[in-house]
């Protein structure tokens, strides 16, 4: 057990290498480097960058060495804590990013939950009314979940708020609490605005777990130890959730690792349409100004966070499913 | 459930021999059968997937003759007629067939400032069919004016068709619909040829020679697959010189959606070579001293094209929603290029949306061909392997 989590440990360290160095690339590959966009910005509000501030700057960076000195450097920057700054706010891009990188989370993690508080008993709905009306609702309203891009999705329920209900659905709060401080009222009120982008993003998820649950749950049916069970006088729905289902529930755990990355994708996207909070409209805006550290640092920690979620259900699913564990020691 | 089934009839004794003759026969023709058939019959059951194949086959048809289809110039643009909603089709004039629209009067709104269209029923636009338009080179290479439908005398700015209104521009949806199609389908196919050919390599040389060659390429897979896309897609497209023209603009989009798309095909790939390696006939090929290129090339790759078809057409979805994602984002292809997500970036605003409703008709096509994709790609997978179940 403890060799599975490690391995699965070593390879999350060499994603996140992966990731870091895709994330400098992308910092990269805009025509010119740091310092000359630096001063060409300044130069455009009036400031002029003295030619002894840009030469600190340029050794700051390793700039002129090779690339994977200024890699290292930029590496050792980051590991440190220092992301460099953002030259579209003039701030320290740490601060630029700040509570939106939670909402990130926030957002993600509430889809991830959404997606299984209905793919479950939906699921087993299915499976064990097979060929029901249910079952064919279900099975259609998942096609429609896997076959609509996300972002459709949200403009389509924008639009459909602000003709039938006169009303805003997008953001993560009221306007009257967009900047106020934390309190009650403002926890509130994010949980009260979370459902809308969370069934969003989480719908397409949603409709695959339908499909696996469903398709696990009927194997698991058929087999001899549910018989037995249902000889011994359990209740029907006794003989369902305690082992078939159990078993039937690893793919919810074991698909994270592929459904987080597609949430958290889908979350930039999505936020652009819905006017949500999080790092999605600062990633575009950044990229557009060719803001690159702080593009590219959004890139190193939203890949970041997936692979730790993912990391987290690899253990989750060691915990859940003792065929893991015996089979690795 | 391959092919006829063999029939169960309990009662009467001559019914039952003529019934098992019958079996017999289907059975010979199943024996029979080139495994191409096999897939065939079994593919044909599918009717959704059938269904589908032929919305698939309809919208390359719009791919090849997109002018043809499309009345006006995409890229005319005509302030007078901004944000026109679409003409309501009278298709009988009297008591015959003869499909008409009312002439469009447009006037500002002295309150709003907003333009608003009003159809003057004493002037009819009759529809013809085969009518002249525009030049065009119908498949690229014959010269024509003619288009499925269009008015007499050509189009100017008081006898017009919108079947489906106008963008803010002035610029006619349906005709830039017809042209947007072209550029989202083709590049879907060009990435996913791309990402074939990628996925084939790294699969094949994944499940061929196994070990440590297998090791890196799954672990290079798995890495690809937990990284999420979109941010790591709109950080390389926009790096995109902004001088680039749309040519270079569209190649460059392609490569870097197939780039992290081939992960799937990869994996099927490999699938197929592990089960396949130590297959009789792959062995006995090995043993008769083929080189290693022939057994792969003539004797595994035949025997699961159908696979590599099926996957492929599974990945053909995502192609078509990463570049309207990028486009919409404004980060993919550029103006004056057409596509589907470049015509949806005008639907961003809630507002507009809510004013003018049509702007989001693109996202129809969208959502179609992503399922008929999706129900053709299932199909295709379950009659891959007839010998199955």
């Amino acid at each position: 057990m403890l060799a599975y989590i490690g391995r699965r440990a070593l390879l999350a360290v060499f994603t996140v290498w992966a990731i870091s160095v895709l994330s400098f690339v992308i910092i990269q590959l805009p025509p010119g480097d740091y310092v000359t966009s630096y001063i060409a910005q300044m130069a455009s509000t009036g400031s002029v960058v003295s030619e002894e501030e840009a030469q600190a700057l340029r050794i700051q960076y390793g700039l002129g060495q090779p690339i994977y000195v200024q890699y290292a450097k930029w590496m050792r920057q980051v590991m440190a804590g220092n992301f460099g700054m953002s030259m579209e706010w003039r701030r320290p891009v740490t601060e630029v990013i700040g509570e939106r990188l939670w909402m990130t989370v926030i957002v993600s993690v509430a889809a991830l939950l959404l997606t299984w508080a209905l793919a479950l008993p939906i699921g087993i709905y299915s499976a064990v009314r097979q060929y029901s009306a249910g079952d064919y609702a279900a099975t259609f309203v998942g096609f429609i979940g896997l076959a609509v891009p996300n972002f459709l999705l949200a403009l389509v329920i924008l639009y459909l708020g602000f003709v039938l209900f006169n009303a805003h659905v997008g953001g993560l709060f009221s306007p009257e609490l967009q900047d106020a401080p934390w309190s009650v009222a403002r926890v509130w009120d994010l949980l009260a605005h979370l459902p809308i982008p969370a069934l969003i993003l989480g719908l397409a998820g949603t409709a695959q777990q339908i499909r696996i649950m469903r398709a696990n749950l009927l194997d698991e049916l058929r087999k001899p130890y549910v018989v037995t069970a249902r000889s011994k006088g359990l209740s029907e729905w006794r003989v369902i959730l305690k082992y078939p289902v159990r078993v039937a529930l690893n793919p919810f755990a074991s698909t994270i690792g592929y459904t987080l990355p597609y949430i958290v994708s889908g979350s930039i996207i999505v936020s652009l349409v819905l006017g949500l909070p999080t790092v999605g409209p600062l990633l575009l805006k950044a990229l557009i100004a060719q803001d690159m550290f702080l593009a590219g640092t959004i890139v190193l920690l939203l890949g970041v966070m997936t692979v730790v979620g993912t990391l987290i259900s690899d253990i989750l699913l060691v915990w859940i499913d003792p065929r893991i564990r015996i089979e690795e020691t | 459930m391959a092919g006829p089934d063999v029939a169960l009839e309990p009662a009467g004794r001559p019914l039952r021999e003529t019934a098992v003759a019958a079996a017999d026969a289907r059975e010979q023709r199943i024996f029979v059968a080139s495994q191409w058939q096999l897939m065939w019959w079994r593919f044909r059951k599918h009717r959704l997937a059938v269904l589908s194949g032929f919305v698939v086959a309809g919208f390359y048809m719009v791919v090849l003759g997109a002018d043809f289809l499309a009345y006006a110039d995409p890229d005319v643009s005509e302030a007078q007629r901004s944000l026109m909603p679409p003409q309501r089709v009278y298709w009988f004039d009297g008591r015959s067939f003869g499909p008409y629209v009312y002439a469009v009067t447009g006037a500002r709104d002295p309150q709003t400032f907003k333009r608003v269209y009003r159809p003057d029923p004493t002037q009819k636009i009759p529809i013809r069919f085969f009518a002249e338009g525009f030049e065009y080179h119908l498949f690229g290479f014959i010269p024509t004016t003619r288009h499925l439908i269009g008015v007499d005398g050509g189009l100017d700015a008081s006898r017009t068709i919108f079947l489906l209104g106008t963008d803010v521009q002035g610029r006619d949806l349906w005709s830039r619909l017809m042209y947007g199609t072209r550029i989202s389908l083709t590049i879907g196919l060009f990435g996913v040829t791309v990402s074939l050919v990628l996925g084939v390599v790294l699969g094949g040389l994944s499940g061929f020679y196994g070990g440590v060659t297998d090791t890196v390429i799954q672990r290079m897979i798995e890495i690809l697959r937990s990284i999420p896309t979109i941010p790591l897609w709109m950080g390389l497209a926009a790096a995109l010189p902004r001088e680039w023209t749309v040519l270079q603009v569209y190649f460059a989009i392609t490569i870097i959606i197939s780039l992290l798309g081939w992960t799937e095909l990869a994996r099927v790939v490999r699938g197929r070579f592990l089960a396949m390696r130590e297959e009789d006939f792959v062995v006995s090929a090995r043993l008769v001293g083929c080189s290693r290129t022939r057994t792969i090339f003539v004797h595994m790759v035949p025997s699961f094209m159908s696979h590599i078809i099926a996957a492929t057409t599974l990945a053909l979805p995502a192609m078509i929603i990463s570049e309207t994602a990028l486009s919409f984002l404004g980060l993919g292809l550029r103006p004056p290029a057409i596509s589907w997500g470049v015509l949806l970036q005008q639907a961003q605003n809630v507002q507009t949306v809510a004013i003018s409703p049509w702007l989001m008709i693109p996202a129809v096509p969208v959502i179609v061909a992503v399922m008929a994709f999706n129900f053709l790609g299932d199909g295709l997978r379950d009659a891959a392997d007839p010998y199955g179940r």
